[in-house]
């Protein structure tokens, strides 16, 4: 069923948009993560242009890491305190990010900026995670259990001052690598068209010794606010959100988040991890092989407004 | 000044046309399109229009001339610009671009025999005939002018609107249904630009240009497709808000409806 997209001005098929947003749902529900990095790259190939994509993917983000933060808040595993302190440095990230966004398009540079963040990110984390992944379960194979959290090895971090105590998550951390994160994840979460879960989660694992109960939830909810507010910002700003498309991802994305969710509890976190890994380093060399073979197209023609 | 200048001699100049060529032009151009207002609905995914006309002959007309003919529909003008890539510290990055300046967005050329055949170069250049002689203005740094069709950014830029269907050239879409009346198809891609598109017809006999008339269609957004677009556009703020309702009420429904307990 063909339907003509008002924003994106191109007519695409429903199905092959909902099937798009199920799949990315499903890989999101089983890891806990946005699974914009997969969304947009797939958008951009149907033929849907990188900045609407980017814009789109933000409102399809919020979608689905809404209704993981409900499920999360009725088991209690979010942190409020904590995600108000990463919202705060989150806002100003986003803020930055849609600036330089619309900045960056003006160059005609932002499909390489887009590209080698994606391959500096996805391979680096993803190569960071398989690894991490890898080491645990064969030290579980071992029968040697898994250190989650290294007690006592406070590093730099913990020295900061500003302390808070953040009761639900057991901590006690100074708010400024709290705000720092938040920062990164929200500017290049604009930026890219993701929700950053896949890089927010490690860093509030092994950065702020976030214990993994309240990890994911509080996330989410991170997750869920700077995606609003990306969306908000990118509607004002570039205009360039369609609603028609990101409501075909949303309905997709939420259900597949759902059978993902389900399926995700049945593999063990250790083999999860290294799933993980392994899909966002497989993400990150595709675009690094876009960016090193020479393509079968030199020339990009695009419009630049002053239409008449 | 300048512009009330420039109008004023290129209006005495078609007013000279017009009175040189009164006696000779003979022929008259009857045209017509099949639908002047195209809209685009959600289930639109591009359509063919048709162009119908006929040569209208009076007393003073040479019998037995044969007809050529050649029309032009273009698309609402926007800038456009051009990128090529090129293998930077060892990644393809966009280096090099040129800007094209109030092009067509759409254009097809149809003729009903190859142009070369139908007119000698000077005049294809002049009547701006075939994709080879469009003017297409570049900003070449301080400059705004054509190249040379050989051009690579130029005819990369023509290869790949036409790769979109969006460009389009055919030297047989033309047809002489009978020695006066002529027929031939518009067809509209489904990723169509939206606006007014003009439509010129040409009429050339033993290579030289005969008469030409003009006539216009319009492709709008109707109904919800327009009423999303200009809502994005002239309203954001609102725009956003209920696009971020509609994400936290989807998420909300989904988590309901798949509840577990």
């Amino acid at each position: 069923m063909q339907l003509f997209l008002p924003i994106a001005d191109i007519p695409v098929n429903v199905f092959l948009i909902l099937a798009m947003g199920a799949a990315v749902g499903f890989v999101s529900g089983m890891f806990g993560i946005g699974g914009g990095f997969l969304m947009t790259p797939l958008l951009i190939f149907v033929g849907i242009s990188p900045a609407v994509a980017v814009a789109s993917v933000s409102s399809h983000i919020a979608a689905s890491s809404m209704s993981g933060a409900i499920s999360y808040w009725r088991r209690r595993s979010i942190d409020p305190a904590l995600a108000a302190v990463l919202l705060t440095g989150g806002s100003i990230g986003t803020l930055l990010g849609v600036t330089t966004f619309t900045w960056l398009r003006s160059l005609g540079q932002l499909d390489l900026l887009i590209a080698l963040s994606y391959v500096i990110l996805l391979t680096s984390v993803g190569g960071l995670m398989f690894w991490e992944g890898l080491r645990a379960m064969l030290r579980a194979n071992r029968g040697k259990p898994v250190p989650m959290r290294r007690s006592g090895s406070h590093g730099w971090i913990h020295g900061l001052p500003l302390k808070v105590r953040f009761k639900r998550s057991k901590i006690y951390l100074s708010v400024i690598p709290v705000v720092v994160v938040g920062f990164v994840i929200g500017f290049i979460g604009a930026i890219m068209g993701i929700g950053g879960g896949f890089i927010l989660v490690p860093l509030m694992i092994y950065v702020l010794r976030v214990p993994t109960s309240t990890v994911i939830g509080t996330s989410m909810v991170l997750t869920l606010v700077t995606m609003l507010f990306a969306t908000m910002l990118h509607a004002m700003t570039n205009h360039l959100v369609d609603a028609v498309l990101a409501l075909i991802l949303m309905v997709g994305g939420v259900t597949g988040a759902q059978f993902g969710a389900r399926a995700g509890q049945k593999i063990r976190g250790e083999n999860l991890r290294l799933l993980l890994g392994l899909l966002v380093l497989a993400v990150g060399v595709r675009f690094a092989f876009e960016l090193g073979i020479k393509p079968t197209e030199l020339f990009t023609v695009r419009e630049t407004g002053g239409g008449t | 000044m300048m512009t009330r200048r420039a109008f004023a001699i290129s209006s005495a100049l078609v007013l000279a046309a017009t009175l040189a060529a009164g006696p000779a032009r003979a022929e008259k151009l009857i045209v017509s399109v099949s639908n002047h207002r195209v809209t685009v609905t959600p289930n639109y995914s591009g359509e063919e229009l048709v162009l119908f006309g006929s040569v209208e002959k009076d007393a003073s007309t040479p019998a037995n001339r044969n007809y050529d003919l050649v029309v032009t529909v273009s698309g609402p003008r926007a800038d456009m610009v051009t990128r090529r890539k090129e293998r930077r510290f060892g990644i393809w990055i966009n280096t090099d671009s040129r800007q094209f300046l109030q092009v067509p967005t759409y254009l097809a050329i149809f003729s009903n025999r190859p142009i070369d055949a139908i007119a000698p170069p000077e005049v294809q250049r002049r009547q701006q005939l075939g994709m080879n002689n469009v003017v297409l203005t570049q900003r070449v740094g301080p400059d705004y002018a054509d190249v040379v069709p050989s051009d690579p950014f130029r005819s990369a830029f023509v290869r790949l609107r036409s790769q979109h269907g969006l460009y389009r050239e055919s030297s047989s879409a033309v047809t002489f249904l009978t020695p006066t009346l002529f027929r031939t198809g518009i067809p509209l891609p489904g990723e169509v630009p939206i606006g007014t598109y003009t439509v010129d017809i040409k009429l050339f006999s033993d290579g030289q240009l005969v008469t030409r008339t003009e006539t216009a269609f319009e492709i709008v957004k109707v109904g919800f497709e327009q009423f999303v677009a200009s809502s994005s556009r002239q309203n954001g703020f609102a725009y956003g808000l209920a696009t971020v309702a509609m994400a936290l009420m989807t998420g909300w429904m989904a988590s309901i409806v798949f509840r577990k307990d």
